[in-house]
């Protein structure tokens, strides 16, 4: 081979070699950036039962008094936090359009503060993206102090374009402490110590 | 002190050692331990990597014959279920990332420069070290078996937060352990896409390479594409386990699902990584021993071409009873039964090659013939798993476990032997000897059919997949899988002998050594193959139409 | 010749298994619920499908092998390639696959059927059981294995429903919709009974539905299909399905059972009746991991027995217990278990395995703790 051949060869290699490690670094990143993707795709299409976690405005649409639809409430207790979440009542009926309020309490039963979350899901998947929450406690974390009891409001509505076969949908809430924040007696259990008191 | 790194038989040196027309220009390699370990030697990196496969793929198999073991009766007699959790997890990473990738690894470097004519790979000194990485990757991981709390215990899929928040303590180091193999693989990749693209005899287009440069250069891509997915993934694991973020916890907003997306967005490409270069191994013993040219090559590479793209669509067809929107179910439905298509091409025109061809029957044939037939079964119940409905009765069942069984031992597995016999005369110099050959082929056959063919009846019939104990109604099924397994494992010790006795003598090959219709280029250095090879680019010569 | 001969068994081998397949307990079973037999149907048409490609592809294999071998001086054709067949071979596969899309998707769309159920069962899996809480009723219990360890251990004969059979089977009525919910406490769990054709992850944090109806009173019984750790072929799922009036009369029962139980919190519990109620509790829901002996498996599953922090500290152990501890699998039982039991299990940990505290924990200070 002449030199300029080997030349040739010596260039596209490094060519070759540096296409391959930049699309390698996107890859990489691609990977992370899946996460927000995915998290939006799922709020769009309603898979996992996720919802948006910031409040949306109600929209007032002329109620659909034709449909009843059934809304049910479950709250459940993740480990480890010391609190008892109750909905004020396990289901309503309403019609698409209309706004509803109900109120869940949380009660702190330790002698200590601490901070929880309930995340939310929804069923089924293709409900999730037409129900519309003002106000949910869900939207941050709670903090209560040792034996406190809170009562807090969640304020929804059901898009109109529920899609129509739609009847029954189901608000789950599980209750997490929040990770970091010390709870009371996890400090005693583990021996990881949280930064804050 | 001697010069402690050997002089590199790199492109220009070799290039101008060619060019004055001699090839002794290059030193004695250093002896011993250290010609190994410093080695840059394309031929003596695909010797490591066959030997560090065969020997992970004995540890691999005695992981399989202690689960084998659990399960010949019902109830619990030899291990415990912590332990036997151990075994699955460990079995399916060890035969996955440091049995099958390395040994395609190894024939990669091995053959790729043999069959398009280059010196050497393009970066021979990175081949040393993606190649010394794999070493140090799976002695790490297998150590985590001795580490309190034990090795990884969550399946080789690993399913967040089963491998995060209630992971033994020794998952850091599996996470490690898998960057480390990940990086190799990486590495290996981008040496074969440059040596192919860039290291072809003059003359040779993309579209005159054997099918087995095609097929790993397929598959190279693939890796680049989806290793850094699965480096991304376990970072995340790393992250969540280690310092408190919460990618797939749900307590701290994160999502146990998005690791399966994530995961699978990797591993599915991940499956044909481990069976587009049987193809291409396959695609080359076919036509040899049916004295035939392959039918239908450029349909052969469009149709790995079409598999690898497909391979980012279907992922979801792993997750079907994750529970996913109607429309997300048919997609990935779709998607998955239309990748049967350029996979059915594949096979019509290995039969189409047989046809009207004059066949024979040497070891290497047997195993590509069983490939073909065995290959095709598991192609089937991989037809039937894409039917969403009737998935909801297979995921995660015994009919999963033979269905990926079929594809990857009597598939990928049987190609590779193929591949070591067929190319073992130009490796050794001698034919492997044909009586243990025979017995090693038959044995194999029988012992995989009898250790997965009942797995279908067991996943049918209701028993789940990584249960170390089941009903007796399984009991039937199990009991033959088991004395299935150790046919088959036991009767791999035939293979060793056949490869020791074929370094030590046997009868002499010629360069072709599987007669005139084996025309790719490796057939015209001698056998064995010296060191060093195509100094000089060879001319290539296409085949008459 | 030989070895085609050989070959040619083999072949025959596995047709001949196919067929045996059909037989009863080597094949899905055709199952109880409105769309089993329909799913059973469809895996069986597949199934041919692909029984009749394979015996054209192999035959013509086959037969190659047999009529084209070198050995009977066989001369190999000079073709490699022909646009038409190749053609052919793309696209009549092509329109198979669209024959089975076809009867593949209308099941699928009646699997996602959304219309109204009459009863709603909320199914979380635990490590490593089964909880079942039918939505509305104030009915729920945990369904645990109730196969003893001793015959696992080979110790005693094993039994007919060796591995599944459960304390509490999901008792469900026929010929009405149930709507399941399923979620987890911990790790992934998938419930899935054959017969019912149902089979879903149950995912920590989030909810599923999927919903049966099933067409004939009987028992059914099926496992956790996911990996979910140690205990994961431990799991079972048994579902007993019986006529609408006896589910009714069986609901009425457990409402009033319960409603005795709550009744029970008031009063003064005797030491040996928590005692001998805590020691079955701890065996069906805390011995899978503590192990039977109170010995724990450390590092995942801590000792009770002779657990200096549970020995010393009273109120530590009864928080522990009732609220669980975060990113372990030791769960919150405030809910899942009653104030009785809660106090039965408290009390036999304090004081069995030579723990010896002699302390009794009273079912009215539990509910008292949960009132607060």
């Amino acid at each position: 081979m002449s030199p300029n051949e080997t030349r040739a060869r010596q260039a596209g290699v490094r060519r070759t070699v540096w296409r391959s490690v930049a699309a390698l670094a996107g890859m990489f990143a691609f990977a992370f950036a899946l996460v927000p993707l995915y998290d939006a795709f799922c709020r769009l299409t309603g898979i996992n039962g996720k919802v948006d976690t910031t409040a949306q405005a109600i929209v007032s649409e002329e109620v659909d008094e034709s449909r009843t639809v059934t809304v049910q409430f479950i709250t459940r207790n993740g480990a480890g936090l010391p609190w008892h979440m109750q909905a004020e009542t396990r289901q309503v009926r309403l019609h698409p359009g209309q706004t509803s309020e109900v109120n869940f309490t949380f009660r702190n039963q330790s002698d200590g503060e601490s901070w929880g979350r309930a995340v939310p899901s929804v069923s089924p998947s293709n409900a999730t993206r037409h129900v519309r929450k003002t106000s949910c406690f869900c939207f941050e974390e709670q903090q209560l102090q040792a034996g406190e009891r809170i009562e807090l409001p969640l304020v929804f509505q059901l898009a109109r374009d529920l899609p129509p076969e739609v009847h029954t949908v189901t608000l789950v809430y599980t209750l997490y402490p929040v990770e970091g924040k010390r709870q009371p007696q996890q400090a005693v259990v583990q021996t990881k110590q949280g930064e804050e008191a | 002190m001697a010069p402690k790194v050997p002089p590199q038989p790199t492109l220009e040196q070799s290039s101008t050692a060619a060019e004055a027309g001699h090839g002794h220009a290059h030193h004695a390699p250093p002896k011993g331990i250290l010609r190994w370990l410093l080695t840059t030697n394309h031929k003596e990196i695909g010797t490591l990597y066959l030997i560090f496969s065969l020997t992970m793929f004995f540890i691999g198999g005695i992981f399989a014959l202690v689960v084998r073991l659990e399960l010949f009766q019902p109830g619990l007699q030899f291990v415990r279920p912590e332990f036997f959790n151990q075994m699955t997890t460990m079995h399916g990473l060890i035969m996955v990332f440091a049995a099958v990738m390395p040994a395609f690894t190894g024939l990669a470097n091995w053959m790729i420069p043999l069959q398009i004519g280059a010196p050497d790979m393009a970066l021979p000194r990175l081949n040393n070290f993606s190649f010394w990485l794999l070493p140090v990757a799976f002695g790490l991981l297998l150590s985590t078996l001795l580490m309190p709390g034990g090795g990884p215990n969550f399946g080789w899929t690993f399913y967040a937060p089963l491998s995060t928040t209630f992971a033994p303590p020794s998952t850091t180091f599996f996470i490690l352990s898998l960057h480390i193999a990940g990086i190799s693989s990486i590495l290996g990749a981008i040496n074969i896409i440059a040596t192919i693209l860039n290291m072809r005899a003059p003359g040779m287009r993309l579209m005159d390479m054997p099918l087995f440069v095609w097929t790993w250069l397929i598959t190279a891509f693939l890796l680049i594409a989806v290793m850094p997915v699965l480096a991304g993934v376990i970072t995340m694991m790393l992250m969540d386990i280690n310092f408190g973020t919460s990618f797939f916890n749900a307590a701290g907003g994160g999502d146990p699902v998005l690791f399966q997306h994530l995961f699978w967005f990797f591993g599915h490409p991940e499956v044909y990584i481990m069976i587009l270069p049987a193809f291409g191994i396959v695609s080359a013993i076919i036509p040899t021993f049916s004295r035939k040219r392959l039918f239908g090559y450029a349909s052969m590479v469009y149709a790995v071409a079409a598999i690898a793209v497909l391979s980012f669509l279907v992922w979801g067809h792993h997750m079907f009873a994750v529970g996913m929107p109607l429309v997300g179910q048919l997609f990935f439905m779709y998607a998955t039964m239309l990748i049967a298509v350029p996979t059915g091409v594949k096979v019509f025109n290995w039969v189409a090659t047989m046809f009207r061809g004059s066949i024979s029957f040497e070891p290497p044939m047997l195993f590509a013939l069983a490939f073909v037939v065995q290959f095709t079964i598991g192609g089937f119940s991989g037809l039937m798993l894409a039917i969403a409905p009737a998935d909801f009765q297979y995921h995660d069942t015994y009919f999963v476990v033979a269905h990926f069984h079929y594809v990857l031992v009597p598939g990928a597995i049987f190609a590779i032997l193929a591949g070591a016999y067929y190319w073992l005369p130009k490796w050794t110099g001698h034919y492997p000897n044909e009586r243990l050959s025979q017995w090693h082929f038959w044995l194999s056959v029988i012992g995989v059919n009898l250790t997965f063919f009942p797995m279908h009846f067991s996943g049918l019939a209701g028993m789940p997949r990584r249960i170390p104990d089941y009903a007796l109604q399984f009991a039937d099924f199990n009991l033959a899988s088991s004395l299935g397994a150790f046919i088959f494992g036991f009767s791999q010790l035939l293979f060793v002998a056949v490869i020791v006795l074929c370094v030590r003598g046997g009868k002499k090959a010629p360069a072709q050594a599987w007669g005139e219709y084996a025309t790719d280029l490796e057939w015209s250095v001698p056998s064995p193959a010296p060191l060093h090879t195509f100094e000089t680019p060879p001319t290539f010569e296409r085949p008459a139409h | 010749m030989r070895t085609l001969l050989v070959w040619l068994a083999g072949g025959l081998t596995l047709v001949g298994s196919s067929q045996v397949a059909l037989a009863n307990g080597w094949n899905m079973p055709v199952g109880v619920s409105s769309l089993s037999g329909e799913i059973y149907g469809l895996h069986m048409t597949i199934f041919w499908i692909c029984v009749v490609i394979g015996v054209v592809v192999f035959g013509v294999m086959f037969y190659s092998l047999f009529k084209f071998r070198h050995s009977r001086g066989a001369k190999a054709a000079n073709f490699h390639e022909n646009t038409t067949v190749e053609v052919m071979w793309t696209i009549v596969p092509l329109l198979i696959l669209v024959g089975m899309a076809v009867p593949a998707t209308a099941t699928l769309q009646k699997i996602y059927d959304p219309s109204e159920a009459e009863l709603d069962v909320m199914v979380t899996g635990q490590q490593w059981r089964w909880r079942y809480e039918y939505l509305g009723e104030d009915v729920s219990f945990n369904s645990n294995l109730a196969t003893p360890r001793a015959q696992i251990n080979g110790e005693e004969e094993r039994g007919e429903h060796y591995l599944l059979e459960v304390d509490e089977p999901l008792v469900l009525p026929v010929n009405r919709k149930v709507r399941f919910l399923f979620t987890s406490d911990d790790v992934m769990h998938a419930w899935w009974v054959p017969e019912l054709a149902v089979k879903q992850d149950a995912i920590p944090g989030f909810v599923n539905e999927n919903w049966v109806e099933i067409e004939e009173p009987g028992i059914y019984r099926g496992q956790c299909a996911e990996l979910c750790g140690v205990d994961h072929g431990f799991m079972p799922v048994v579902v007993q399905a019986v006529e609408e009036e006896e589910f009714d009369e069986w609901l009425a029962e457990r409402k009033e059972a319960a409603a005795e139980e709550a009744m029970g919190v008031d009063r003064e519990w005797e030491r040996d009746e928590l005692m001998e109620r805590g020691e079955g509790i701890y065996g069906s829901i805390c011995a899978s991991c503590h192990q039977p002996e109170g010995e724990g498996s450390p590092p995942a599953f801590p000792a009770l027995a002779g657990n200096e922090q549970l020995i010393s500290d009273e109120d530590w152990h009864i928080t522990t217990v009732m609220n669980g501890v975060s990113g372990t699998a030791m769960p919150s039982f405030r809910d899942t278990l009653n104030p009785v039991e809660l106090a039965s299990v408290l009390t036999y940990t304090r004081n069995a395995w030579g723990n010896d505290t002699g302390d009794v924990v009273q079912p009215a200070d539990i509910a008292e703790r949960l009132e607060e």
